[in-house]
């Protein structure tokens, strides 16, 4: 059949994104010109170039692009969209080396504090949320956008749902860490660690998130497979769970619609409970359930093994999921809520322990068969290392949220280690991993420009994750036992600075340790560009030539 | 039919996995959050906390800006070394009015949640914009600017509206006389002292920072921390009544 010529026309998503946007830059204008406090005129003035700059590429692509949208199918074969992948990627690789940055700027002023320059905007309380945000939301995130986007359009074998929705998606989301990050830099926050941006960064991030929603499960509909593949069960549950914890921990009034400065609807107790759920949950939906989708996917596609059990998934995707949601309450350990809630939250803590190394063993005995790629493949080396590191730091959870444990650990710096066992051995390695394989694929480049280099980012970082680890083990326990030391004569041994003085050498160390790491995300970094640059096409079988299916 | 077999229905229709999904995701937040809001065993039963005054209300939202809650919990756990370092371990009660809380996850300095009536003002001021001036061993960042910029009394009735719906009980009375009340707190000398004393029961009147004219966040900062954990008066605090 012949394709009867059609006519250029907006499409509906177009014209009315394109008015949407208008509107609110008009909005934005006003609520720059009317604000009452300068970081809200600064991010509304910004939110206002930003929708004018959406409206200009909107009607500029519209005036670039054919007369069709791009087909869905092309012979037969799903026409796989990658251009807000590619966007992703790029800005993943971006914000991790920004987080990883200020992370390594305020490592050393916990070991020299005049790097704190005795400015606002260059202290530790503002660009903590700075490192946490850019590390967890910006790296993290974009690498979980990029992969869910490349995996439900590859397991589900169609075009990922929506035209401008994706690039709505993962451009939106990118400048909700904009007006965060230098939110938090101008000291806007809401002071709830890792929940810190104000209302209206909020309330965006709500209309993004929905829209990810959205697209994700609409290409999930239209799949052409019978079955979701296990990754997307968890790409889904960790979408869905985000939304309903953001949801939960963020209700806050703002004091004016033309200010930054809100008040959140929970106080004191409860609010902590909230928080803690979120925030213990950001970890187990964000850092554990989406990255586990990551290593359902890329590792056996990589090690060109089959997953190790499905039915083993299964178990380990409901266990999971269940027992997360409850372990909040063990950051609140001795605190006064109440006896019966922290028993709970260390109760299923504890057991949270045996689906985590249930997915850690589907995982690892993947590479049943094909270990002998470890030794040649520094990519799938990484990815499997990950693994390891998720193994540990899930054994390292549940016994720090036994009370007795949690007596000594907590509010040190052991607390810190555990967390970047877990952020950069395994969400860290995973990403990089799963960056190594896809900005081949998506680029259709033959491989990567150097495997040796992938081998010194792996042993560098690896020896800077040891370093960092091993020293806030040291002085996390070093701490908590000073604390509690007591002399022969009954009396507190230690004032609290002398434990402060204690922690300088093991502040170093960690700074180093972090130092190595970023090292290895620049060489990253190189590598990738260069496979971009100058990688070898993959040749594309001719469509011709594929057999009729 | 297997359980794997029956499985399926979830791995063949993505809306009933979301369902499923929702439905156990939800077990786990309602039972631990839900009961929170209406056991009365939640929040002890104790006198004196009030809502914070104008001013401690300007100086904690500038301990939140500046992220002192990342290095500083408020929170004291019932062990005998923290009892014995830091005061009373914290009742739920003290931080009834806290919106956001302030527990904090991290020390990396001391616990403030009974640091009040500890140093003199003097102390904090000098602490605050140079630690090694007073601490050579500190890690703490200086906050110097915080002496330069001043509070706004113009604005802080529109937070104390805010917060009075989202639960503190503010009367009328004080939200009339915020501002006032805002300037009187920094400055014994003010004719509306006597009245801010009456409204904010415990609340200290000091020129915190010793600079006359409109409060400073230096002001503010220091009221906040000079009232921390001082409301509830532990020598006639009924602990038996209040075991949980």
């Amino acid at each position: 059949m012949s394709q009867p010529s059609i006519s250029k026309s907006m499409t509906s998503g177009e014209s009315g994104l394109a008015v949407v946007f208008a509107v609110t830059a008009f909005l934005c204008v006003i609520a720059s010109a009317k604000a009452l406090d300068a970081p809200f005129a600064f991010h509304a003035a910004l939110s206002a170039a930003a929708s004018l700059a959406a409206v200009f590429c909107i009607i500029n692509r519209y005036l670039d692009r054919p007369a069709a949208l791009p087909p869905a199918e092309i012979n037969g074969r799903p026409n796989y969209n990658m251009g807000p992948i590619k966007f992703s990627s790029v800005m993943a690789m971006f914000w991790g080396i920004a987080g990883f940055l200020v992370g390594l700027i305020i490592a050393s002023q916990l070991a020299w504090p005049a790097l704190n320059f005795d400015l606002p905007w260059t202290s530790f309380g503002r660009l903590r949320p700075l490192h946490t945000s850019a590390v967890i939301f910006a790296f993290g995130g974009n690498v979980l956008i990029a992969t869910s986007f490349y995996v439900v359009q590859k397991s589900c074998r169609v075009r990922l749902a929506g035209d401008l929705a994706p690039w709505f998606v993962v451009v939106g989301y990118n400048f909700f860490i904009l007006i965060a990050g230098t939110g938090y830099l101008l000291g806007v926050t809401q002071s709830k660690e890792y929940a810190e941006p104000e209302w209206y960064s909020d309330l965006w991030l709500t209309i993004v998130w929905v829209t990810y929603l959205l697209v994700f499960l609409a290409t999930i509909i239209k799949r052409k497979e019978p079955h979701i593949f296990v990754a997307n069960w968890f790409y889904l549950a960790f979408i869905v769970t985000i939304a309903v914890l953001h949801l939960g921990n963020n209700p806050a009034l703002p004091v004016s619609v033309f200010g930054s400065k809100s008040y959140i609807a929970w106080g004191g107790i409860q609010d902590a409970m909230f928080q803690w759920w979120y925030g213990h949950n950001a970890v187990g939906f964000f850092l554990t359930a989406g990255f586990l989708a990551i290593m359902y996917y890329f590792i056996p596609k990589r090690a060109e093994r089959p997953i190790y059990s499905y039915r083993l998934s299964i178990i380990h995707f409901w266990a999971l999921i269940f027992l997360y949601i409850w372990a909040g309450p063990h950051h609140l350990h001795y605190t006064a809520l109440p006896d019966w809630t922290q028993t709970l939250g260390m109760t299923f803590s504890i057991m949270l322990w045996m689906p985590s190394w249930g997915g850690m063993i589907n995982g690892l005995m993947t590479l049943s068969g094909a270990w002998d790629k470890l030794r040649t493949d520094p990519v799938l080396r990484m990815l499997v290392v990950s693994v390891a590191f998720y193994g540990m730091s899930t054994f390292e959870g549940p016994m720090m949220s036994i009370k007795v444990v949690n007596s000594l650990s907590h509010y040190t710096d052991w607390t810190i280690g555990h967390v970047h066992s877990g952020a950069l051995g395994w969400v860290g390695f995973v990403s990089f991993g799963a960056l190594y394989c896809l900005v081949p694929w998506i680029w259709n480049r033959k491989g990567l420009y150097s495997l040796k280099l992938v081998n010194w980012h792996f042993w560098i970082a690896t020896l800077g994750i040891v370093l960092y680890i091993s020293a806030m083990w040291v002085s996390g326990i070093l701490q908590g036992l000073m604390w509690r030391a007591y002399t022969s004569l009954g009396f507190l041994e230690y004032s609290f600075i002398e434990t402060v003085e204690a922690m300088h050498p093991f502040y170093i160390i960690r700074a180093a340790g972090g130092g190595l790491f970023l090292i290895g995300a620049l060489i990253m970094a190189y590598n990738l560009w260069m496979t971009v640059r100058v990688g070898e096409q993959e040749v594309q079988m001719p469509v011709a030539l594929q057999p009729a299916e | 039919m297997s359980f794997w077999t029956r499985h399926q229905i979830f791995e063949k229709n993505s809306i009933i996995l979301i369902v499923g999904i929702l439905l156990v995701i939800a077990i786990g937040g309602l039972v631990e959050i839900t009961p929170l809001f209406y056991l009365k065993s939640t929040i002890e039963a104790v006198d004196g906390i009030r809502p914070y005054t104008p001013l401690e209300l300007a100086g904690r939202n500038v301990y939140i800006r500046e992220g002192c809650y990342l290095c500083h919990s408020q929170m004291i756990r019932p062990l005998r070394d923290e009892v014995e370092r830091y005061g009373h371990f914290s009742l739920a009660a003290e931080s009834m009015y806290d919106h956001p809380f302030q527990w904090g996850s991290k020390r990396t300095g001391p616990d403030l949640a009974r640091v009040g009536a500890k140093y003199s003002d003097d102390w904090h001021v000098t602490h605050l914009t140079n630690p090694r001036a007073i601490v050579p061993q500190s890690v703490m960042p200086g906050y110097p600017f915080l002496s330069k910029t001043e509070v706004d009394p113009d604005t802080i009735a529109d937070h104390m509206r805010t917060l009075r719906t989202v639960g503190t009980p503010y009367t009328d009375d004080q939200i009339a006389n915020a501002g006032d009340d805002m300037k009187a707190q920094a400055d014994p000398d003010n004719a509306g002292s006597d009245a801010f004393t009456k409204r904010y029961a415990k609340a200290v009147v000091r020129n915190f920072d010793g600079k006359t004219g409109t409060p400073t966040e230096m002001d503010a900062l220091i009221a906040y921390l000079q009232m921390l954990g001082t409301l509830v008066d532990f020598k006639i605090y009924n602990e038996k009544a209040n075991l949980r």
